[in-house]
């Protein structure tokens, strides 16, 4: 498990991963349009980092991580998994790759089986993987339960004897159970109280620290991308608007969208009332976009080139890519 | 209380029984709203924050809950002693409130016309064509675009934010003093939550009402409050203006919060962090509740209930060790 693993080295790379559902409409259920749910997202995540992925509710973060998982079969685009594409893999070829890539998911309430105890749940993806026999699946778990701060002796108990923080420990004790080298975090902490939020944070930084985990964290609390993030994504309406090294995204943010999400940060600090660049509200049907960049309509520095244009990416630093053409203008 | 207080409550005690266990939701909580001034009440989940706002508009459901004792005093009248009637005339009129999930508390099957026209009618005897203009010109206050058509939209239809927007607006109907708002955008985007506090701001002194501000974010107290109440395990633990607790906190649960928040610039730091949970309300430690994972807590803070101490200028925190050792 303490295995040294190599720096620099990519872990997952996703390249023009696209899917789209389709809208259907009428008595014979027609397909009458389409929702770009993630619409060409590229993005590499370096072994033992954390990629931050940022956006509003409905922009396609949990889509992508559904995608990863295999949970959803991408369209278009290709997922390299530590050299392979697994995008192409069947249920077979995936089942010993699965250890490899887990989750912890927003809500500990809903994802803990109310009626299988704790252990059951830790132990159940080495039951399915067949690792590990019945004995050392005990001492495993006693391990695992020991190393996110729970005491051994709650394996026979069940999840509603447990507060949420807690149980959202046992969640990561059960993605780390098959021994994964990249932890997807889809709003880990943000369905959490406040007190408890600061300790599931520190103890995803320290299993990374201990382990090498890699981490896709995704998330709307930008506060949080900030403090635990390497390298942040910001992707709106299933595209990518920016992405650069997290402390370079919020000194010299370039993209609209970003500034605008950057300013609704509310700072614990009275009498420094943010002045907020107030995004119009989205009016138009959300869901489906048009030609032109996704952000049109409430891009304050809009003009009619773009809405007629396909937007590329503009390079502005040697990791910072902005999908604006008039950053280049600056 | 002084002489522009709209609502005080004093000692208020609201208890739930089931089967066998009593939780003291709320033990002994006193707090007062000014006039056009925003207060805070701040904690986590089970502190029994809802708890005491629901009972200043009488919605404690009762049984299983039960008021154990205080008073809730509004207009010179105690509201924990009328009748439905009575507080009916209150409710929605003189005070008005907005709930966190705006997608469960709006009906779905009617229009938002009807729904915010009801609000109207039952206080007030207006025609059908009077009742729509001021919808329209409340939709309008909240900042919906084309109000007029979107009085004959379905809650389905509007998005997160403008759903909280007509929530406000239905709020708004009456012109009441004082509005509670629930955690109104715990729900909502980062973007949308921006704009919702920012109405909020501007409604309250266009309207110079009175804002009773439910919420867990120490980000949005720090942007919306004027005075802030801490609440801890059913009673009240710290309170001062938005300066005195952010700037120099004295208690230390309102010390762990606020250092336990993440940020940017505390990136390769580690966080600090409260050790334990929120304790259940119906197994509540004895003396200090917030002793099993206090810092300082000495023996006596198992055995004795704390008292308020007084660091002057309005700021009260309920920790004598930490005010008895200098502060």
């Amino acid at each position: 498990m303490e295995s040294v693993r190599r720096q620099n080295h990519i872990i997952l790379g996703v390249q023009s991963l696209k899917k789209y559902f389709s809208i259907r409409r009428g008595f014979f259920q027609r397909v009458a349009g389409w929702v770009k749910a993630v619409d060409g997202v590229s993005f590499e995540i370096e072994q033992g980092k954390t990629l931050g992925l940022v956006g509003e509710s409905g922009c396609g973060k949990t889509t992508v991580a559904r995608l990863i998982l295999k949970l959803l079969e991408p369209d278009e685009g290709k997922i390299i998994f530590q050299g392979s594409d697994i995008s192409e893999f069947t249920e077979k070829d995936m089942k010993p790759h699965r250890k490899e890539i887990q989750i912890v998911f927003q809500d500990p309430f809903g994802s803990l089986n109310p009626r299988m105890t704790i252990g059951l749940s830790i132990e159940e993806g080495l039951r399915i993987l067949g690792i590990k026999s019945g004995r050392s699946r005990k001492e495993r778990l006693e391990k695992l339960l020991k190393m996110v701060g729970m005491s051994p002796d709650s394996a026979d108990r069940y999840p509603h004897e447990f507060s949420g923080g807690q149980r959202q420990r046992i969640c990561i004790a059960r993605a780390l159970s098959v021994d994964p080298s990249l932890v997807i975090c889809d709003e880990p902490i943000s369905a959490l109280d406040v007190s408890i939020q600061a300790q599931i944070i520190n103890l995803l930084k320290d299993l990374q620290d201990r382990l090498g985990l890699s981490y896709l964290f995704i998330s709307h609390d930008l506060n949080v991308v900030g403090y635990l993030c390497n390298t942040i994504y910001v992707m709106y309406k299933g595209q990518i608007m920016e992405s650069a090294p997290a402390e370079e995204l919020f000194e010299n943010p370039c993209h609209p969208y970003t500034m605008s999400l950057l300013s609704a940060i509310l700072d614990p600090e009275p009498g420094k009332r943010q002045k907020m660049k107030l995004l119009e509200p989205d009016l138009s049907d959300s869901l489906i976009t048009s030609a032109g960049c996704n952000f049109q309509g409430r891009c304050p520095i809009e003009e009619p080139r773009c809405r007629k244009e396909e937007i590329s990416f503009e390079k502005v630093g040697e990791k910072h890519i902005v999908r604006c053409w008039k950053v280049a203008e600056k | 209380m002084t002489n522009d207080s709209l609502i005080s409550i004093h000692d208020l005690k609201v208890y739930f029984r089931s089967n066998s266990e009593h939780a003291r939701a709320v033990d002994g909580v006193s707090f007062e709203v000014r006039r056009e001034e925003t207060i805070c009440l701040v904690g986590e989940s089970g502190c029994g924050k809802t708890v005491s706002a629901l009972s200043i508009l009488g919605l404690i459901p009762t049984p299983p809950g039960e008021i154990a004792g205080g008073q809730i005093l509004f207009a010179d009248q105690n509201l924990l002693e009328l009748n439905e009637a009575d507080m009916q005339k209150i409710r929605g009129n003189h005070i008005a409130m907005v709930f966190q999930e705006p997608l469960t508390s709006l009906n779905p099957v009617f229009t938002i016309g009807d729904q915010i026209g009801e609000a109207i009618s039952i206080h007030k005897k207006l025609e059908a064509e009077a009742v729509r203009e001021n919808c329209i010109q409340l939709l309008t206050d909240v900042g919906i675009s084309s109000p007029a058509q979107r009085l004959k939209d379905y809650p389905h239809q509007l998005s997160g934010g403008q759903r909280q927007r007509v929530m406000i607006a239905m709020a708004l109907a009456c012109d009441p003093d004082l509005i509670i708002a629930d955690e109104p955008t715990t729900a909502l985007d980062v973007t949308v939550q921006a704009q919702i506090l920012q109405l909020f701001r501007s409604i309250q002194k266009i309207r110079s009402m009175s804002v009773l501000y439910i919420t867990h974010d120490l980000g949005v107290v720090a942007n919306i409050a004027d005075r802030v109440y801490v609440m801890y395990a059913g009673i009240i633990t710290e309170h001062g203006n938005t300066a005195q607790i952010f700037h120099d906190a004295r208690h230390p649960y309102t010390q762990g919060l606020l250092a336990s928040l993440p940020s940017r610039s505390k990136r390769g730091t580690r966080l600090h962090s409260i050790p334990g949970a929120v304790p259940n309300p119906a197994h509540k430690p004895g003396g200090c509740p917030f002793h099993p994972r206090c810092p300082y807590a000495i023996p006596t803070c198992s055995k004795e209930y704390p008292q308020m101490c007084d660091y002057g200028q309005g700021h009260l925190a309920r920790c004598p060790v930490l005010f008895e050792g200098g502060g």
